[in-house]
């Protein structure tokens, strides 16, 4: 495709900037998807700095203060407990983001491995992982992830240390790599035939070699863009876990088990209900539009500001 | 097509009996269910407590115990619950019309809503109509649908009241405690549930009706038929919509096994007597046969949906071959 006049290495340089720019220009004109990138930056310094931005505790209790209206001194009102709803928000997102990212890096990595493996080996073993792939289609999501948190729920394992939300989200990530992995197959099984990846087999290049030097490099694009929108769905998926019970349980605080006990509140007290779910649906709001816009900016056969 | 059929067909069954294996390890391994009741109480001596157990077949291994409950099912026995004492299948079926009603009258007005949008918006690409109901929609889908349900009760059965001063919609259950039955009273009660269910689902369908749409009128049959000098109308109406709506057929067919289940967070915020929470309150109580009940019957029908679809689809689109 390219005379060789200009030195290989040079040229792998120059291009690896343009094709950064290429991206970043493009990315840069989609209004939503810049708003989203900068949404999601200030939830994440502010949430990592949870602390510094609040002076409470989002375990101390205040029973003379139970369910207050918001006012100067608390935000977003305090609970049932009488604690902040700031704070507990704050320290909430802290395990929301974490339990969204963890179950992203789990279902990504499975899709990944999965789909490469499938569509670079085909065969017998393609058959067997796609067969693998179609049950997994065929469990009732939500059914079995409450199913999977009953049995969580069941080994009674300590809740309020760090690291205690790992499990679900290890769950969550593990029941949603099927679309990654049907994606990586196909684009796999398109570039195995290619001449690069042909070329690198003819010099020798071992299969770990042509998977991870040349193919996986060639489908980051919707690799990342489906990592973006599997981490809106991870998210939403332990809020919806959470408020019903079977996630990360209290007083652990995340933004769907603070919802959890607000439908008894919802006279006295709808702050309750209305901050925690406000802000699922700002992240992962925020999260899909950026998806959308890496997508546009990613896909070089599309035109962006055509959408 | 019959051996594409069979073959098909045996893989279902395949799949459903690996999905039925991991789902009964997973089940029996959680601790609790029949026993918990007896453990409590004072009076069962632990003679009577591994009596129990024999009784019921709880120190059976697992392999065993799967064997057992799969001869069961295929007999249409899927046990009793632990908490009523009665048949899972019973208790299911109970609950099965209360689900599909509130299901069945959710996609109807989906359908409604979606369709036309989604069209329009795909005509009047860019415009300002385009605009809105494209960040409505993508919105719709970024919505934690639970919390989406409780606005609407913060909103309609809380803050509105009535002119009687009644809340304006009722929050909560499928009918008036004590009323006779009434159509206008059901139909209060299915408002605000359906309501929340159907803009998330529209907002979904409505996004993929707009590409599927989208790319048919960029098709040369459609540009053909322009060119021939077919009216407006005709050309999106007769030529670009009837195939736009094919792809629909895979997205309203995928849904279907939802009219089963899918009304899991609706139901127990509206306390709507349906499977999604029969079987939300057996996973509290550990009630294992109805849990594991649920979740094979779901997943039958998901298997089936899918096999179905496949099959719809190539008739309606004769460029696709089954093989």
């Amino acid at each position: 495709m390219t005379t060789l006049s200009v030195p290989a290495k040079k040229f792998r340089t120059v291009r690896e900037q343009s094709l950064f720019l290429f991206f970043w220009m493009r990315f840069r004109r989609h209004v939503t998807a810049m708003l989203g990138g900068i949404i999601m930056l200030i939830m994440t310094v502010v949430i990592a700095f949870a602390p510094v931005f609040s002076p409470y505790d989002p375990f101390d209790q205040d029973l003379l203060n139970r369910l207050q209206p918001p006012s100067t001194e608390h935000w977003m009102g305090t609970d049932d407990l009488g604690r902040d709803m700031l704070t507990r928000i704050l320290y909430g997102g802290r395990i929301s983001l974490s339990v969204g990212l963890l179950a992203m890096g789990v279902s990504i990595v499975l899709g990944t491995l999965i789909g490469l493996t499938s569509g670079y080996y085909g065969g017998w073993t393609d058959s067997i992982l796609m067969r693998i792939t179609e049950i997994f289609l065929s469990i009732p999501r939500l059914f079995v992830l409450i199913a999977m948190g009953m049995f969580l729920r069941s080994l009674n394992l300590p809740n309020i240390q760090a690291g205690s939300f790992m499990p679900i989200a290890v769950v969550i990530g593990a029941l949603s790599w099927m679309g990654t992995a049907r994606l990586v197959r196909a684009s796999t099984l398109e570039l195995r035939g290619r001449e690069f990846v042909q070329a690198s087999r003819a010099l020798g290049g071992s299969d770990a070699r042509l998977l991870f030097m040349h193919i996986l490099p060639n489908i980051m694009s919707p690799i990342i863009v489906s990592a973006t929108l599997g981490l809106a769905g991870a998210i939403i998926s332990e809020s919806g876990l959470s408020y019903l019970g079977f996630g990360v349980q209290l007083p652990t605080p995340t933004w769907g088990n603070m919802l959890s006990n607000t439908q008894n509140q919802m006279l006295t007290a709808p702050w309750t209900a209305i901050f925690p779910g406000l802000m699922i649906f700002f992240v992962v709001i925020a999260i899909n539009y950026l998806g959308d816009g890496l997508r546009d900016a990613l896909d070089p056969r599309h035109i962006v500001g055509k959408k | 097509m019959a051996t594409y059929l069979l073959r098909r067909l045996l893989q279902s069954i395949l799949t459903l009996l690996v999905i039925s294996m991991i789902l009964f390890g997973l089940i029996s391994s959680v601790p609790g269910g029949i026993m918990s009741a007896y453990q409590e109480n004072p009076d069962f001596t632990a003679e009577d407590l591994a009596r129990l157990e024999a009784k019921y077949g709880l120190n059976d291994p697992v392999p065993v115990r799967y064997l057992k409950w799969l001869g069961n099912t295929l007999q249409g026995d899927f046990g009793n619950s632990f908490i009523s004492k009665r048949p899972a299948l019973e208790e299911i079926g109970d609950r099965l019309p209360n689900t599909m009603l509130l299901m069945g009258v959710m996609l109807i007005v989906t359908l409604l809503i979606a369709i036309p949008l989604g069209i329009i918006s795909a005509i009047k690409q860019y415009t300002w109509f385009d605009h809105i109901t494209t960040t409505l929609a993508f919105a719709g889908q970024s919505l934690p649908v639970f919390w989406f349900g409780l606005l609407l009760i913060i909103i309609f059965s809380v803050t509105l009241k009535g002119a009687d001063g009644k809340p304006l919609l009722p929050g909560s259950g499928m009918y008036t405690l004590g009323a006779p039955f009434s159509l206008i009273d059901r139909v209060e009660h299915l408002i605000l549930p359906v309501t929340m269910l159907a803009f998330v689902s529209a907002a979904g369908y409505m996004r993929y009706l707009r590409s599927s749409m989208l790319d048919v009128i960029n098709e040369d049959y459609v540009r053909t038929a322009r060119a021939k000098g077919a009216r407006e109308r005709v050309v999106i109406f007769k030529h670009a919509m009837r195939n736009a709506l094919i792809p629909l057929v895979t997205l309203i067919g995928l849904d279907l096994p939802s009219l089963f289940g899918g009304a899991l967070f609706t139901e127990t915020i509206f306390a709507w007597p349906g499977i999604g929470r029969l079987y939300f309150t057996a996973a509290l109580k550990t009630d294992y046969p109805v849990v594991m009940a649920v979740l094979i019957i779901y997943s039958a029908l998901i298997i089936l949906s899918s096999l179905l679809v496949d099959v719809i689809y190539a008739i309606l689109d004769p460029r696709i071959r089954l093989s």
